[in-house]
């Protein structure tokens, strides 16, 4: 990836990827909200020594911005090899079982603009025949549970998306890399006690960026989530509803 | 309520963090006082804040610009010397100002103007801080440099932390030709020879320091090794790792706290006869990376806690040239009589360059720094007793390494300490701060005496 648009570019962990690919040298199309955050993170990038930065402030949640904004990306950087899709929200899960507007408002951000986006980009990929197209999604998608099944139910459509736009894109020689975080140390998680099982956003980036380099399809991050999900995938759903999960 | 521990591990406090995140966000409404903490290499108690809020400053990483043609770095004050290091070394500059330990932030760097090697010829971190934003809690920043804010400048540089949370800063960096350094290292048997060979190595040296054998007595006290060296010249250049930032990529860990009994008088003794006597008594010359060179302890990941659950009280003190024999003499005697001795002590000469912080503590004259294992009350008298030594021989202590200093002596040693409070954010403060101003009353003592004098019974009913 060495030119590469990344959305939701303040994120920890699309900082985090960011600083990576700014030391490789990549060029770099940083999309975000907030305008100072993501200035921040620009300056940053270049003086770590990407190629080339360029950002734009936009709320990603305003779908008919998607088009120009690729177009302002490759115009930019002429032309894209790379997109890391980063933006997200974890909701409150207490809040959404009350409100249809909560409710909504996770899938918006995390599934319907992810895949507003992604079909912008993947007819671009598809055509140019190359391109590495990341996603971050989560282990919550992996499997509904009582504790946060709104935010697992906006990751794992997009799995599925990304599942069904992989099987297309393969002739085209396109990867679509599907990684899944568990606990991330981060701003979105700062509220929840931590333990061992937390990941810094850097151990995450590097995770994420070596899936990408080896062009994988479906990644867990760090490696042991494979096996938790394997584990609570394998649960028979009859006992896993009496669960406290 | 979280425990987050100073390098020293004691004293061990209560305190609640705030992670910051970006630098354009104001101060958290927390409604007890802030106190900034870094990567808490601070040895005492000047980085916690029991009661308070330590806003965590590691979310603060970014560069904000790097100029490889004049050296000036601009980054966010959580990032860390090792971070401009890696950046920076690899183009041909390096820290003007560096102390024993690349895992500092900028912002701790400034708040205890950091000094190091080269205090004689370079003098502390803060003469190289060109300028720093400053956040209050009041909302308001201002940007200082030596001709903006010059007051809150000169303030804010030692200033511990306490006049509101420096955002960013940029800092001149010096060139380098390459990444090593020619060290040489010139035994001394006494603490006059090594006074002697001190001075003579500053002119011809821009980085010296001395390891001091704590256990020697008698004649032989305080003696022990010379280290002095100078950035290696442009032939050197072609080595291999000439582009790096590193020398070794493997560290070693201490992985668990280690149990007391590893630390005693028999283990501290053999480790300073064998540190000595590994030299035969005569001067070697090598070539070395700067990274074993300056960092030698960093190579050991949290080497703290050898000293074990109960920690350590570091002590550092510097004394000026016509009372240094006699009172570092003493020091030396009194800490190495006093129970556990020091593990490792370092001498070292400060230049007589001023800083700009009026609450920097290096000054003309010799530094010593040891360490104690905490065995209690002991330990605590033994390092009080250092302190009040170093109060008599009109020198200073150290507070970054300090959990026992008194508040005369605080005092005694920073004469800008009233102007300087003038200028802390009500919204800050540290445990450190309020052991040494133990009663901070909303007038001043003067004032108070005037009263009294009128209504005998008005300090009383005050409380």
């Amino acid at each position: 990836m060495k030119k590469v648009i990344v959305l939701g570019a303040t994120s920890a962990i699309a900082q985090a990827t960011v600083r990576l690919l700014a030391a490789r040298g990549a060029s770099l199309y940083l999309v975000g909200r907030n305008a100072a955050n993501l200035e921040a993170v620009a300056k940053d990038a270049a003086t770590r020594g990407a190629a080339k930065v360029e950002s734009q402030a936009v709320d990603l949640n305003d779908f008919n911005a998607h088009e120009g904004l690729v177009d302002a990306a490759y115009t930019e950087l002429g032309g894209l090899d790379g997109v890391v899709l980063a933006h997200g929200v974890l909701g409150d899960q207490a809040e959404a079982q009350k409100s249809w507007e909560a409710t909504e408002a996770v899938l918006r951000t995390n599934f319907l603009s992810a895949v507003s986006l992604l079909t912008v980009l993947a007819n671009r990929f598809e055509a140019q025949k190359a391109g590495t197209i990341v996603v971050i999604s989560s282990v919550a998608g992996d499997r509904g549970r009582q504790s946060n099944y709104v935010y697992g139910a906006s990751k794992g459509a997009l799995n599925v998306f990304l599942q069904g736009l992989r099987n297309r894109l393969a002739k085209s020689g396109v990867a679509v890399v599907t990684v899944k975080p568990g606990f991330v140390d981060t701003p979105m998680t700062a509220h929840l006690p931590k333990n061992k099982l937390f990941a810094s956003p850097d151990k995450v980036a590097r995770g994420l960026l070596s899936a990408a380099d080896a062009r994988k399809n479906e990644v867990y991050v760090p490696g042991i989530w494979a096996l938790i999900m394997l584990i609570i995938r394998t649960i028979p759903e009859a006992m896993f509803k009496r669960m406290k999960l | 309520m979280k425990s987050l521990e100073s390098w020293g591990r004691y004293p061990q406090v209560e305190q609640r963090t705030h992670s910051l995140v970006w630098r354009t966000d104001n101060l958290p409404r927390e409604g007890t006082p802030l106190l900034p903490h870094g990567l808490g290499r601070s040895y005492g108690d000047s980085c916690l804040n029991a009661g308070g809020t330590l806003l965590l400053t590691s979310g603060l990483d970014r560069f904000i610009s790097f100029d490889p043609s004049t050296g000036v770095v601009r980054c966010e004050a959580g990032v860390t010397l090792d971070m401009i290091l890696r950046l920076a070394a690899p183009r041909g500059w390096f820290l003007p100002v560096t102390p024993g330990t690349k895992f500092v932030t900028v912002g701790g760097a400034i708040a205890n103007d950091v000094h190091g090697k080269n205090h004689h010829r370079g003098g502390t971190f803060g003469r190289y801080v060109r300028r720093f934003e400053l956040l209050r809690s009041d909302g308001s920043r201002r940007v200082c440099a030596p001709d903006e804010n010059p007051d809150w400048y000169g303030a804010t540089i030692g200033g511990l932390g306490l006049t509101g949370l420096v955002t960013w800063a940029e800092v001149q960096l010096k060139p380098i030709s390459n990444p090593y350094v020619l060290q040489e290292t010139v035994p001394f048997g006494n603490l006059d020879e090594f006074l002697v060979v001190a001075r003579e190595s500053e002119k011809d040296y821009e980085f010296t320091m001395a390891w001091v054998d704590c256990l020697a007595r008698g004649k032989k006290v305080g003696r022990g090794l010379l280290y002095r060296g100078n950035f290696a010249p442009p032939q050197f250049d072609g080595l291999p790792l000439a582009k790096s930032h590193l020398s070794h990529g493997i560290g070693l860990a201490v992985p668990m706290d280690m149990p007391a009994f590893c630390l005693n008088r028999l283990s501290v003794s053999a480790f300073n006869w064998l540190y000595y006597h590994r030299q035969n008594g005569k001067p070697t010359q090598r070539l070395t990376h700067y990274d074993p060179f300056f960092y030698p302890l960093d190579a050991i990941y949290a080497w703290n806690r050898i000293y074990g659950k109960r920690g350590f009280l570091q002590f550092q003190c510097v004394v000026p040239y016509d009372t240094a024999r006699d009172a570092l003499k003493e020091i030396l005697e009194r800490s190495s009589r006093g129970g556990l001795p020091s593990f490792l002590s370092v001498l070292k000469t400060f230049g007589d360059i001023p800083s700009p912080g009026w609450m920097s503590f290096p000054r003309q004259g010799v530094t010593l720094a040891m360490d104690f294992a905490n065995r209690g009350e002991k330990t605590w008298r033994l390092v009080e007793e250092l302190d009040r030594l170093t109060r008599e021989a009109g020198g200073a202590v150290y507070p970054a390494k300090d959990a026992r200093m008194s508040p005369e002596s605080f005092a005694a040693y920073f004469p800008r300490h009233a102007e300087f409070a003038r200028y802390l954010d009500p919204g800050f403060s540290s445990s450190f701060w309020r052991r040494v101003n133990p009663v901070s009353l909303p007038f001043s003592l003067e004032a108070e005496r005037g009263v009294a004098a009128a209504q005998p019974q008005s300090l009383l009913a005050i409380r």
